[in-house]
């Protein structure tokens, strides 16, 4: 039985590989997920055949609830709550690893057990790895909900009290494989790992939560592994390590499409890099000119002269529920024979992926859907660009303004458009917190108004020309 | 200590493993593919299954049966919510 159960594990791991490796594409994606689905299924059910299970009204009643509770998850959550819902997912199997991870230390307890130093470690680890991924999921999950702030957050002596977090975690471990089975410093460990959770996405922005939401991926990830390494089983050491592979990614593509350091988003917000030149430049930097803006008809009037369209859609489509009134315009548009493409930036949104899966809601075919460095050569070819709620990502400063806090972002270059329009709820400035000169250039026109509103103006105005 | 040695080398491989499948996901599909990676990490589902079906009732079954709920909201909400995604993805 053993053999046979290995065996399936194997197999379980080779359906996830196969289940990625589909996601290469969206025509395979969903078979993908299937696979990997598959692969999940055939894993629990052999574990039912392990001879070290003997009782399963525990095991029939955990599944039942968690499976109600993730299904209603699952079905009720709305598009634009995409980046919670991963968040919370992350918390909970953090949580579960490191409640495995306890479970089996009191099962070491056990006089007729006993640790050996390996055991000591890997559970320490597991620990670590799966409280602060569950806490400080949970955290991520408040800034996007919006019950814990999401400003950057400083406070005196923050890094120092991580360090003596990181400090008691580590001084534990190794007393632990002292004297192995020490229950309070156990409990110890874990409020440490639980208050350094909290502590470490606490500071981050707003707007950097697709960092932080794909570090605690990779995080949920790594805590499997480390399970994986405590109950020696090979399979969860192999799905964990794939799932930490995969947030490490995306948090280093992230990273670079704002071009900066893991440890500057982590440290919290832009300041860091941008002390320098609040001195050097100052306020006499600010752009200088005048602001054109345009209402619906006028919007409606550029458009309908133009041959090619590219919409570039950002965190206030998603805040605005936008993406429909959107796609309305698109075929409005398309009616009248103009070529409408979305040019998307890597960290628009709250989540890598964040806009495609709100325009895929609406409808909006995914080959229309354009990454930066595959539409960017593309707007000097363009009549129009419309810009939804989007502000930091587009400002040409990041390209030439040594001094700008946001020098050296890779940035869709709009400007080279031949107009572009700019549809924003008012003036004031995006993320970075400074002000975007973009829209004082000759070519851009200012398109005041909520998304969804201004959009669905805009849509009406277009028909009746 | 052999044993965890072949443990690393397994987790090691899978790392490069999993590099080499995640560069060739596209941008378009990033949010599904954390979701279902996600799903993919409440693996931890064995070790729990393990942890609650022991034959006393001990505070480790308790913790066990917990590590189960959690588990299994991470599997079967990141599954379902990622094919609900998959599903919106086409293209006309």
């Amino acid at each position: 039985m053993h053999v046979i159960i290995e065996l399936s594990y194997l197999l379980s791991s080779i359906l996830f590989i196969f289940g990625i490796k589909k996601l290469g594409s969206p025509k395979t994606a969903r078979q993908g997920n299937t696979y990997s689905a598959l692969g999940m299924l055939l894993a629990i059910v052999v574990t039912l055949f392990d001879q070290h299970i003997v009782t399963y009204e525990w095991i029939i009643i955990g599944l039942v609830v968690g499976g109600a509770i993730g299904a209603t998850m699952a079905i009720k959550v709305q598009m634009t709550g995409m980046p919670q819902m991963v968040g919370i997912l992350n918390g909970f199997g953090g949580g579960a690893s490191t409640l495995v991870a306890m479970s089996e230390y009191y099962k070491l307890m056990d006089p007729t057990r006993g640790f050996t130093h390996q055991d000591s470690v890997t559970i320490a680890l597991s620990i670590l790895i799966g409280a602060v991924t569950f806490t400080g999921s949970f955290i991520a999950f408040g800034k996007l909900q919006g019950f814990v702030t999401g400003k950057v957050v400083k406070y005196p002596g923050q890094h120092p009290l991580n360090a003596f977090l990181v400090l008691i975690v580590l001084a534990g471990t190794i007393y632990e494989v002292m004297f192995p089975g020490t229950e309070w410093l156990m409990l110890t460990l874990l409020s440490a790992s639980l208050l350094l959770g909290v502590l470490l996405v606490l500071p981050i922005g707003g707007a950097d939560m697709p960092v932080a939401i794909s570090l605690l991926n990779s995080y949920s990830g790594l805590a499997a592994s480390a399970t994986g390494f405590v109950l020696g089983n090979n399979e969860l050491i192999i799905a964990g390590a794939l799932v930490g592979a995969s947030g490490i990614i995306l948090t280093l593509i992230m990273c670079r499409g704002m071009n900066r350091s893991l440890m500057n988003v982590l440290l919290g917000g832009w300041e860091s890099a941008g002390s320098a030149s609040t001195t050097a430049g100052g306020a006499s930097d600010k752009p200088q000119g005048d602001v054109k803006s345009v209402d619906a008809q006028e919007a409606a009037m550029i458009f309908d002269a133009a041959s090619s369209v590219v919409i570039v859609p950002g965190y206030g489509m998603a805040v605005a529920q936008a993406q429909h009134a959107i796609r309305d315009l698109t075929n409005l548009l398309e009616k009248k024979g103009i070529k409408v493409r979305f040019a998307i930036h890597p960290v628009a949104g709250r989540m890598p992926g964040h806009m495609n899966v709100l325009l895929a809601e609406a409808n909006i075919s995914y080959d229309k859907l354009y990454a930066m460095e595959d539409i960017n050569d593309d707007f000097p070819n363009t009549d129009v660009a419309l810009i939804i709620g989007a502000n930091d990502v587009v400002n040409p400063a990041a390209r030439h303004d040594q001094s700008s806090p946001i020098f050296g972002m890779p940035i869709l270059n709009v400007d080279y458009a031949k107009t572009v329009i700019i549809n924003k709820r008012s003036m004031n400035a995006g993320y970075a917190g400074i002000d975007n000169e973009l829209f004082f250039y000759p070519n851009a026109f200012m398109y005041f108004g909520d998304a969804k509103d201004a959009v669905s103006k805009l849509n009406n105005e277009i028909k009746e020309l | 200590m052999v044993d965890i040695l072949m443990q690393i080398y397994v987790f090691v491989l899978a790392i490069f493993v999993g590099f080499e499948l995640i560069t060739k996901v596209p941008p378009t599909l990033h949010t599904p593919l954390m979701s279902g990676s996600n799903a993919i990490s409440g693996i931890t589902i064995v070790g729990a299954l393990l942890s609650a079906g022991a034959e006393q009732f001990t505070l480790s079954t308790i913790l066990g049966l917990v590590a189960i709920i959690f588990a299994t909201i991470n599997v079967v909400g990141g599954f379902l919510v990622t094919d609900r995604m998959l599903k919106m993805f086409k293209k006309k």
